[in-house]
């Protein structure tokens, strides 16, 4: 119980740091620290990330950068692609998940890398709040 | 900024959101995740989006997705309830305190830190 709300706390403020999303963490934490097989991490890691996302939004939004019907179609419409990624997700083994899933990290920790390199003048903002501060979700969000 | 396009193209900028949606869906039904790898660059590419806008647009739409892809889950039983609201809860007020954090402290430095620490995860997977 109490690892759960580390990670929630740790993925958090990571994310809000670092405009990475949520489910990178939330995914292999429930794997590592509270042995969750792959497929349950996954599914207990997208309910975690709602309340997330609607808090993001709402910031987001009252900064102007929600362009409110273009986020809606796009989510309706994930509905078949949804559906069809749970489906293989669920058709796949636990193993064979996990691999993918940790190439994924890998993937995500090489744009981290390259953003942080091409954003130089982002490296130490101390007063420069108004026009980034407010922007946790740079380059991938939740 | 402003979305004044011709009315020519609203048609395929539909199919276009419609496929940043479908291929977002598929990733976090996949991974679990919410699927802003693949909606933020979209974004950026195809319609022309600010990195900012695609950020803020992309979380929008991951409410969307990330809840069908959880009901979807839960209706396979493998979503854990409990903790998940453990840890979701306590991550929103994690996102708030790291975006203040974000002006105060060297995100670089820390950018490359964490981007090692999910590496390391990786390998911790793979060995598990």
């Amino acid at each position: 119980m109490i690892a759960s709300i580390a990670i929630g706390v740790c993925g958090g403020v990571l994310a809000g740091l670092l405009g990475v999303g949520g489910g990178v963490l939330f995914v292999p934490g429930l794997v590592i620290f509270i042995g969750l097989g792959q497929h349950q991490a996954e599914a207990t890691s997208l309910l975690a990330i709602v309340p997330v996302a609607i808090v993001g939004t709402f910031k987001q939004d009252g900064y102007g950068n929600v362009r409110r019907g273009d986020a809606l179609l796009i989510g309706l419409l994930s509905i078949a692609g949804v559906a069809a990624g749970v489906a293989l997700a669920n058709a796949l083994s636990g193993t064979v998940l996990r691999i993918a899933f940790a190439l994924l990290m890998v993937f995500v920790a090489i744009q981290l890398v390259r953003n942080t390199m091409s954003r130089p003048e982002n490296a130490d903002p101390p007063q420069n709040g108004i026009s980034r501060g407010n922007d946790p979700t740079s380059a991938n969000s939740a | 900024m402003s979305t004044d396009r011709p009315l020519v193209l609203k048609r395929e900028r539909s199919l276009e959101l419609a496929a940043i949606g479908t291929m977002a869906g598929l990733f976090s039904g996949l991974f679990g995740v919410g699927g802003g790898t693949v909606i933020v660059p979209l974004l950026v590419l195809w319609l022309g989006y600010g990195p900012r806008e695609a950020s803020g647009t992309s979380l929008a739409a991951i409410v969307f997705i990330a809840a069908f892809a959880a009901a979807i889950q839960g209706a396979y039983g493998n979503v854990h309830v409990l903790d998940a609201v453990l840890m979701g809860v306590p991550a929103v007020a994690g996102v708030l305190i790291g975006t203040r954090l974000q002006q105060r402290l060297p995100t670089r430095a820390i950018s490359l830190l964490f981007a090692a620490v999910l590496v390391a995860s990786a390998v911790e997977l793979l060995a598990q």
